[in-house]
């Protein structure tokens, strides 16, 4: 019955004893132990955390990359068939301009063309009408060139009036 | 395989040896019979070899001739005076008395001499310090104790329970500092190491494991007090497997140790206890009345209960542990009665169950440890919880 009966003095110096270990232990030895490993817990949590985060943001990066890389791409496609219009564009103007400039220098020729002839035409006219004159001023000379002509002519014409 | 067959060869060797040696002492009766003071002689011989029993068989007085392990196993398990080390040689603790009639006493246990005189009116009856009417120094076997007095004594003795206590605490304190210094200064934010890297995950263990999910989201407040109370049993238990001074006193086997701890479980529970616990006490809700007739004693019956459970288990576990592995170790000395020889041959197997029961012991060590903290837990837990209907 000794074993089961509480003994004061045990329990008075156990109460003393064990209520200053829990304070010291709690101010000393708990207080620091369990904080630096709560801090370390939500460090390794923040760390953890931020990795994800960067992974994230890394897989974020690469798909705006691609956003971004397929819009150059489509930009430059876009670019190019612009280029292309406006060369087309370009080509067939300066192709009709040059189709129309033909054909108006081809009728300002052809006119000019025309007058010349007109003019050469004229001239020639003149020219044989110059040269006949000429001819038959010479021709009418000679023939009246001695008296026997000019009355052999006379009779002639007389002749004409006659027979009128 | 290897280890197996070697461990089958050794026990089979091991049982040879012990059944030869038992079949040579029969043998040897008859001529022991004849020589009956042979006896005494071998006893004293063997019980030389170990300093406990030799005092303890010693002090159980000449007159005794046969050896009461049962006396000697108590007298072990019990707190006393002095702090055993061999033989007849211990450490005196100080008595420190304080009687209303007589006022303060302070001195030294060795005063009294292992009980055989009185010092200053005061004299040891067993290990309890009782008064006697005569003040001066003298043999104890004359003197007349004085029950009048002897009541009025509160014995507040550094005995060798308390200085173990101190030595516990001491221990504690100088382990836990040490670690929380590598925390916060030596190594701060560094991984741990040594006895830190030792520690950590136990007291990880009993925060994350035991503690939080006993109470809740609340278990910050509590965790100082239910950690030290953890370690606290656990290191008191490991020291009292370990029988060299400054170790081995049955501290958490103490009922007055087991009491404390748990007396300060049920303050804790008592003064944090919230409206709906009381509720659940007195008042258990979507109880009819006709039963809650019923109920409600034994719920308040159950609110001591639980700390007193918690101080049996404790002390029970921790007394018995020591009990078993004493009484395997003494039956060296109780075959040793019937001859040297059969206390040799027994000797072997006994020392195999001790060395099992103290390794049985070590997992208990932990087991109550960790069960008392956890149900300490549980109970706190039980208190603050909240509404939850």
């Amino acid at each position: 019955m000794e074993l089961v009966k509480p003994e004061f003095g045990l329990i008075f110096w156990m109460s003393i004893s064990f209520l200053i270990v829990v304070f010291l232990m709690r101010k000393f030895a708990w207080g620091p132990i369990l904080s630096s490993l709560k801090e370390r817990e939500t460090s390794i949590e923040e760390a953890l955390n931020a990795a994800k985060k960067a992974k994230e943001d890394v897989a974020n990066l690469k798909a705006e990359n691609e956003r971004i890389l397929q819009e150059a791409r489509n930009e430059r496609d876009l670019i190019l068939k612009e280029a292309r219009e406006t060369k087309d564009m370009i080509v067939n103007e300066a192709r009709s301009k040059a189709q129309t400039e033909g054909d108006r220098m081809i009728t300002i020729a052809r006119e000019a063309i025309t007058n010349e002839k007109l003019a050469a035409i004229t001239e020639l006219k003149n020219q044989v009408a110059t040269l006949s004159i000429e001819i038959a001023e010479k021709v009418i000379r000679q023939q009246l060139s001695n008296d026997d002509k000019q009355k052999a002519l006379v009779q002639e014409m007389l002749k004409d009036v006659k027979m009128n | 395989m290897l280890k197996n067959k070697r461990l089958a060869i050794f026990s089979v060797l091991t049982f040879l040896v012990f059944t030869l040696i038992f079949s040579i002492n029969v043998a040897q009766d008859s001529t022991h019979n004849q020589l009956p003071d042979n006896e005494d002689h071998s006893t004293a011989a063997v019980a030389g070899a170990d300093g406990h029993v030799a005092e303890a068989h010693a002090e159980a007085g000449h007159a005794e001739e046969k050896l009461n392990a049962g006396k000697i196993i108590m007298e072990h398990v019990a707190d006393a005076h002095g702090w055993h080390l061999w033989g007849h040689t211990e450490i005196p603790l100080p008595i420190i008395l304080y009687s209303s009639e007589r006022g303060f006493a302070m001195f030294s246990s060795s005063r009294f001499d292992h009980g055989h005189k009185t010092y200053n009116g005061y004299m040891l009856k067993g290990q309890k310090v009782v008064a006697v009417d005569e003040m001066g120094e003298m043999d104890a076997h004359h003197a007349t104790i004085n029950d009048a007095v002897t009541k009025t004594i509160f014995d507040i003795s550094i005995t060798k329970n308390v200085a173990s206590i101190f030595i516990c605490c001491g221990l504690m304190l100088l382990i836990f500092t040490n670690i929380a210094g590598a925390y916060t200064r030596k190594r701060k934010g560094l991984a741990p190491t040594g006895l830190q890297n030792a520690m950590e995950p136990i007291i990880m263990f009993v925060r994350d494991d035991l503690i939080k999910p006993s109470i809740g989201h609340k278990y910050e407040k509590y965790l100082p007090y239910l950690l030290t109370v953890f370690f606290f049993i656990w290191i008191a238990n490991l020291m009292g497997l370990i029988p060299v001074f400054p170790f081995g006193a049955n501290l958490t086997g103490s009922i007055s140790v087991a009491l404390t701890l748990a007396v300060f479980t049920f303050i804790i529970v008592t003064v944090n206890a919230n409206k709906n616990y009381w509720e659940h006490v007195f008042m258990m809700p979507g109880v009819p009345k006709g039963v809650l007739v019923l109920l409600t004693p034994i719920e308040i019956l159950g609110v001591f209960l639980r700390p007193f459970v918690l101080m049996i288990r404790l002390f029970a576990n921790i007394t018995a542990g020591h009990i078993i592995a004493l009484a395997f170790f003494s039956l060296i000395f109780i075959f040793g009665q019937n001859g040297p020889g059969v206390g040799l041959a027994v000797s072997p197997l006994t020392l195999i169950f001790t060395v099992f029961m103290t390794v049985l012991e070590l997992l208990v060590a932990f087991l109550q440890a960790y069960v008392f903290t956890m149900l300490s837990a549980v109970y706190i837990g039980a208190a603050v919880e909240d509404h939850h209907h």
